[in-house]
């Protein structure tokens, strides 16, 4: 099932992301040394959502698992890099927000599609459900599994 | 108050600057009431939301003092939340006195936004990258980040004249759209969905809903819930001008266009 094509298409993926992520970094003004950081979690966040679809396991499922493995990536950069958890998650989650849902629930809300815009409608929120899950999850645990020491205080 | 020795003060535009640059309520809360420790103010309580703080202390010296201050929209600015945080842990491990923090803080206030140009460029980047990953080829890449150029632009003159957020989300969705049809209709691009869908990317919602969730979370439920509300509004607005524009499009050229 997954052959040398699949893994090539995923890497370039992954590059894309990577860049892609960096582009929202500096929009929002992320400090220069923090780019490379910022673009890697934006990159495996978008790796494990393209392997969870490509398995077969959905949308909603592939933006839980990569909202997790993204928002592990921030905390044990931020415990490394000595910055706000934020700066990586609020950059890193970019490629899984569902601006595609956004974009097909509008057209066909006013294309009279109805039964469609509520499927991507509800959709869209499944998937905004599935990265506040994962957020909320990972941001939740103790601090001991990112630094491997004990804990002093909040990242 | 305002004097630079005192210790209140210091929190409180610590908490300002940290709430001003889209953080969020946890760490804002956090970061005043270490300082206040850190500096041994004998009484320092805080409540904070999306748009004011409270705050009352009494220092050593006796002096009292209560503030609060409404706190209008935010823009993300990471660079200076990541600058506070550094100041409030060297101020933890007692590396400042009040008036050397003072002037670090000032410095932080200062620090610029990304200049117009690399912010453009960088939108455009960011547009047509999501272009790609959304499943577009090479040629809707190239319309997303011509897009995403116009996109980076109108905002910024959109900034410059105060426009409501309403209005600016709405019309710069159909400005996006307006660029992307137009130009897949000149025969740029192969996927107009995809080409939009890129462009759009910008205007998503995705710092309030990550901030409001961290909200949530923490138990802050009233400003999560102002974020989420944010988050709502700005989706709607992107999906009500996206399809008005695809709308009057397909009502002039008949459907041909779609």
């Amino acid at each position: 099932m997954i052959d040398l094509t699949t893994l090539l298409h995923w890497g370039f993926q992954t590059i894309v992301a990577f860049v892609s992520t960096i582009a929202f970094a500096i929009i929002f003004h992320t400090p220069k040394k923090e780019y490379l950081f910022c673009g890697i979690t934006g990159g495996v966040g978008w790796l494990v959502y393209l392997i969870c679809v490509g398995m077969g396991w959905g949308v909603v499922a592939g933006s839980f698992l990569a909202t997790v493995a993204l928002a592990w990536f921030s905390r044990i950069f931020a415990f490394r890099r000595k910055a706000p958890v934020t700066v990586f998650l609020i950059t890193g989650i970019f490629p899984l927000v569902p601006g595609a849902g956004i974009y097909y629930t509008g057209y066909h809300l006013f294309m009279s599609d109805n039964f469609l815009a509520l499927d991507k409608g509800l959709e869209t929120v499944k998937i905004a459900i599935a990265i506040a899950l994962g957020i909320g999850i990972v941001l939740s645990l103790p601090s001991i599994l990112f630094t491997f020491r004990r804990p002093r205080r909040l990242p | 108050m305002g004097d630079d020795s005192s210790i209140l003060e210091l929190s409180f535009q610590m908490g300002e600057t940290l709430l001003r640059n889209g953080a969020e309520i946890s760490r804002v809360q956090e970061t005043m009431e270490r300082v206040a420790r850190a500096y041994h103010a004998e009484k320092f309580n805080v409540y904070v939301l999306t748009n004011a703080i409270f705050a009352i202390g009494r220092e050593q010296d006796g002096e009292h003092s209560a503030e609060l201050k409404h706190i209008p929209g935010t823009t993300t600015h990471l660079g200076r939340i990541s600058a506070v945080n550094q100041l409030s842990r060297e101020i933890e491990e007692g590396k400042h006195s009040v008036e050397e923090a003072r002037q670090i803080l000032r410095e932080i206030q200062k620090i610029p936004y990304s200049s117009l140009p690399l912010a453009t460029l960088a939108c455009g980047v960011g547009s047509a990258c999501f272009s790609y990953l959304f499943g577009g080829d090479g040629l809707d890449a190239l319309t997303a980040f011509l897009c995403g150029l116009v996109l980076e632009l109108y905002l910024h003159w959109a900034d410059t004249c105060k426009m409501t957020k309403f209005l600016t989300n709405l019309s710069a969705s159909a400005l996006v759209t307006l660029c992307g049809a137009g130009l897949f209709g000149l025969g740029i691009g192969h996927h107009m969905d995809m080409i939009i869908i890129g462009s759009i990317i910008r205007l998503v919602p995705g710092v309030a809903l990550t901030t409001s969730i961290r909200d949530f979370f923490h138990s802050d439920y009233l400003s999560g819930t102002i974020r989420m509300f944010d988050a709502l509004l700005v989706g709607g607005c992107i999906a009500i001008g996206v399809g008005v524009v695809v709308k009057g499009i397909s009502l002039l050229t008949g459907g041909s266009l779609l």
